[in-house]
């Protein structure tokens, strides 16, 4: 059945809301399932061009229940959903850690030229030289930024990085007669992803602490000590941190961790802050990944596809995945597979191409002066919001009088807003009623709003989002009770997140 | 079910609970408020074995997922089932039906640099 569309009033605290949109009004969209009419079809089939066969009858079964929807309805179904998506293209997004930065659509183009669209991975090399020369550029590129020595671009995603570098860690300390080295150290505000891909990898995870957002160097030594030098495989670490800073003291905790015959791994997630001002291998990395949806305005597509390429110094090329790509003296490309001691493949073909190919597009097109500006508006951004609510919501790491800046993201507990009975879900909430999208909370401390946003936004969306942050403080102050029914303009209100959580629904029946 | 007064407190918000060699170890009323609604409780396999200050476990909220560390060492006797199967009842009742794991030790001496009710409950009011 139909569900005509609801025009909401503005709400009684109509106060700055000016530009707020009816997003996604359409308060239900069926599912796919109850708008199926049976005998409909969304697709004509071109005839039987060969002899008709029927499937044998053991594989019949008894038919799988698809909904049968003609074409156009299928179309409106979706784009009705669609409206109501929350995204980069349309809002605000300050989501924390994430990078939800512009995608230039000059990506989009490249990736559907018919000349690297249509390839099949099977073509042989001697067909595909374009594609293969976009991709040595690629890793080209990679290596000139991380300052290290060989890119391989075969990680499907940032964490799938992470478990194929750690494999290679595992797979060199093996071949060095160390196979004992398991335990890896990671600070107390490292991304849930790294303890993670250790375990996948047959490590432990231990955890060092950190003092007001930074590493604290004494507690990694002393976690060296208590676990023994000799069994600690790396540290990984991000840097930018989590917290929003950038740890200066980065060189000296690679100088402790080298003294223990130890690796360090650079979580490269936060790469958009320090673009071509420095390069991991000058403070100490040995290996990293690149997030390309967060650096290199790949899209972040609800989970995939996506690309984690990392980059290693030299004494772990032997244990990269294969192919890689390489270039010939004569100037032609090639997939090489002969690696001995290669830990084998970590995906099918060779990487996530249509992906690289948006990343090689974006470096192309910003060029060295352009990626500096990328880290420089970063921390320019950040630093402004920062600075502009600092007297509202406090800040923790965030101090300019003693020189301490954030870099591309800050963290605020704001203490004094929840003194006043909010919690921290209905400062969040209220958000969404000026079409912000939360951002990241109670991560990477307690009761805090993580706020990045990114090198893309302009001035005027900065100083909009300043006076909604505002807005919202001042009517806590006013009311604190008036944010428990927020978000009001929104289809979905308050979501039962508990019951969802506790007794999911995931199947249609 | 533990008499809160004679329990012992950890900074990491675990109480524990001491009958001869056997602790029963939860998480506080503290603690549970500050995750909020408890989602998903995952606790170590029986038998395995427990390392002074390490994890026997994770508890998972809408908020948040925590570990939750044990004080001292030993065998993992027994998992709340329970409290496994309904998690809301470790919001409902975190010093009774909602305990987490029962451990047998060694060396309970750790307990002794534990807090009591009373530092406990100053130190985080609920």
């Amino acid at each position: 059945m139909t569900t005509f569309m609801e025009i909401k009033p503005t709400t009684s605290q109509g106060d700055s809301k000016s530009n707020a949109v009816v997003r996604g009004a359409r308060a239900v969209e069926p599912l796919i399932f109850e708008k199926s009419v049976a005998g409909q079809r969304a697709v004509d089939l071109p005839p039987l061009d060969v002899p008709h066969a029927d499937l044998p009858e053991e594989l019949l079964g008894d038919g799988i229940n698809l909904p049968e929807i003609g074409q156009h309805d299928l179309m409106t179904h979706y784009t009705h959903l669609s409206d109501r998506n929350f995204s980069v293209d349309g809002n605000f997004y300050p989501l924390g850690s994430c990078t939800m930065k512009h995608n230039p659509r000059i990506n989009e183009w490249a990736a559907a030229l018919p000349g690297l669209a249509s390839l099949h991975p099977l073509q042989d090399d001697t067909q595909i030289q374009g594609a293969l020369r976009l991709l040595y550029e690629t890793r080209c590129f990679l290596e000139e930024i991380s300052g290290l020595d060989e890119v391989c671009l075969q990680p499907a995603a940032g964490a799938h990085g992470e478990y194929t570098a750690l494999k290679i860690i595992r797979a060199y300390f093996k071949d060095n007669g160390q196979p004992q080295r398991n335990i890896v150290l990671a600070p107390d505000n490292a991304h849930g992803t790294n303890p993670a891909s250790c375990s996948m990898c047959g490590c432990s995870v231990n955890m060092v602490k950190s003092i007001s957002g930074y590493t604290d160097l004494d507690d990694l030594r002393r976690q060296i000590d208590k676990h023994g030098a000799e069994n600690i495989a790396a540290f990984m670490i991000t840097n930018p941190n989590t917290a929003g800073l950038f740890d200066s003291k980065i060189a000296e905790a690679a100088d402790i961790i080298h003294d223990a015959g130890a690796k360090l791994y650079l979580d490269g997630a936060n790469m958009n802050a320090i673009l071509g001002k420095t390069r991991p291998a000058d403070f100490g990395a040995d290996l990293m990944h690149f997030n390309t949806h967060k650096t290199f305005s790949t899209p972040h597509g609800c989970g995939g596809p996506g690309a984690g390429p990392i980059a290693v110094r030299k004494e772990f090329a032997p244990y990269l995945p294969i192919p890689q790509v390489i270039m010939a003296d004569d100037g032609s490309f090639s997939l090489d597979r002969d690696r001995q001691k290669s830990i084998g493949k970590v995906r099918s073909f060779t990487c996530q191409f249509g992906v690289l190919v948006r990343c090689w597009t974006y470096i192309s097109a910003c060029g060295p002066e352009g990626l500096r500006n990328v880290a420089e508006k970063a921390v320019l951004n950040a630093n402004y919001l920062a600075a502009k609510l600092r007297d509202v919501y406090e800040m923790p790491y965030f101090d300019p009088e003693n020189g301490r800046f954030c870099a591309h993201e800050f963290v605020t507990v704001p203490e004094k807003l929840l003194a006043k009975g909010v919690t921290l879900n209905d400062i969040a909430k209220r958000m969404i009623d000026y079409d912000v999208h939360p951002p990241t909370m109670h991560w990477p401390v307690h009761d805090c709003l993580m706020i990045e946003p990114t090198e893309t936004e302009s001035k005027p969306t900065l100083d909009r989002f300043v006076s909604v942050m505002l807005n919202i403080a001042k009517q806590i102050n006013e009311d604190a009770s008036s944010l428990a029914d927020a978000p009001t303009d929104a289809t979905i209100r308050r979501a039962d997140e508990v019951a969802a959580a506790r007794k999911p629904m995931l199947i249609w029946e | 079910m533990p008499n809160p007064k004679e329990c012992r407190f950890a900074e990491t918000h675990e109480w524990l609970s001491i009958d001869e060699d056997v602790v029963t170890l939860g998480l506080t009323k503290y603690a549970v408020n500050e995750l909020t609604d408890i989602t998903y409780i995952e606790m170590k396999e029986p038998k395995s074995t427990v390392l002074p200050g390490e994890s026997v476990g994770e508890v998972e909220s809408v908020k948040t997922t925590s570990d939750v560390y044990s004080p001292i060492g030993g065998e993992l006797l027994e998992v709340n089932d329970a409290v496994v199967a309904d998690p809301s009842l470790l919001n409902s009742d975190p010093y009774g039906a909602g305990w987490l794991v029962r451990i047998r030790t060694t060396d309970p001496s750790p307990l002794d640099a534990l807090m009591d009710r009373e530092t406990y409950e100053i130190k985080y009011p609920e």
